[in-house]
């Protein structure tokens, strides 16, 4: 399988790392945003209150995320680079959620907490495969749910931080896809 | 910065001209529900046939009231828009949920074009009569 080939390749392996630290500049534009984005809202409540709504579902998928890369980090099913892989990828979906659960609170909104239990198809991950099939079908249902997301903020700079982790779970799509040996990037649009 | 604005315009050219067909025909286009499953790849962030997400299960959506899955934390605007699912319920909806309910938790801007609404219906049709939504429960409200 391909994702072999991020264990040994250390051009492949600085050039994640070089991006991961890029994206974290990203997310680092994208809170300032979202943050920025604060006073503009509260003048509005009636839209304020829709952004919120739209913060609040995407908070609720990005907790979910994280607790779906746990559960495949402690299935025992992926090997060390993979591993170290999904991890990367559970601390963006964590940058995520705190900067979605700040904002939401900044806006005068009460973000949704974590479930204390969430459903998995764990009896189909059986392999480490599986796990990567699992984690690409929630970053491409990611990838759809915030190009949904970004057209209907009120807000410009919610939109444009909804669309910087859009690019961010489009690149785990990405990855993931590559990883499983499958075309990295099906199709020049998305929807 | 000029490529990028060439591009989006062909993106909504390609887009409008997707949609000017079936705007121009009232009769509700056949669905494919093998194309119905790919696209519901784009709602798999929130939702699963058989299992409450962030997002309502799936199955058992024909017939059922909207906001009546028991145990899922529904919108105000959704418990009370009346609705009862079915695919005129379903297409309207998916063009445009705000809309649609205005105050709903699903911020998305939805399916603009009308063959793909008739895909992904005809495919959640087909999903509620597998194997999975039969043994699924449905628990309502």
């Amino acid at each position: 399988m391909s994702f072999l080939i991020l264990g040994k390749a250390p051009d492949a392996l600085a050039a994640r790392r070089s991006f991961i630290g890029k994206s974290g500049l990203l997310l680092s534009g994208a809170a300032v945003a979202l943050l920025a984005g604060q006073e503009a809202l509260a003048k509005d409540g009636k839209s304020g209150a829709s952004d919120v709504r739209i913060l609040n579902t995407a908070l609720g998928a990005e907790l979910e995320a994280i607790a779906a890369y746990q559960l495949g980090a402690q299935s025992g099913l992926l090997q060390k680079p993979v591993l170290a892989l999904a991890l990367t990828f559970q601390g963006h979906h964590k940058q995520h959620a705190e900067i979605l659960s700040k904002t939401i609170a900044k806006l005068g909104g009460k973000p949704v907490a974590a479930k204390d239990k969430y459903r998995f198809p764990t009896d189909s991950l059986k392999t480490q495969a599986d796990v990567l099939r699992f984690a690409a079908t929630l970053e491409r249902g990611a990838v759809s749910a915030y190009l949904g997301a970004v057209p209907v903020f009120h807000n410009s700079d919610l939109a444009k931080a909804a669309a910087s982790i859009l690019g961010d779970e489009a690149m785990h799509w990405a990855i993931l896809r590559n990883a499983l040996g499958e075309v990295p990037v099906p199709s020049a649009f998305m929807a | 910065m000029i490529r990028l604005a060439g591009m989006l315009a062909g993106v909504a050219l390609a887009l409008a001209a997707g949609s000017a067909p079936a705007a121009a025909n009232n009769a509700a286009p056949r669905g494919d529900p093998q194309a119905g499953a790919a696209i519901y790849a784009r709602c798999l962030a929130c939702h699963a046939l058989a299992y409450d997400r962030t997002g309502p299960r799936h199955c058992g959506l024909f017939g059922r009231r909207a906001g009546s899955v028991k145990g899922f934390h529904y919108s105000e605007a959704m418990k009370r828009s009346k609705i009862v699912w079915n695919a005129k319920t379903l297409d309207h909806f998916l063009a445009n949920p705000l809309k649609a309910i205005p105050g709903t938790a699903m911020g998305y801007a939805g399916i603009a074009n009308r063959k793909e609404r008739a895909d992904l219906i005809a495919y959640l049709e087909q999903a509620n009569a597998s194997p999975e939504c039969r043994k699924s429960p449905h628990p309502q409200q």
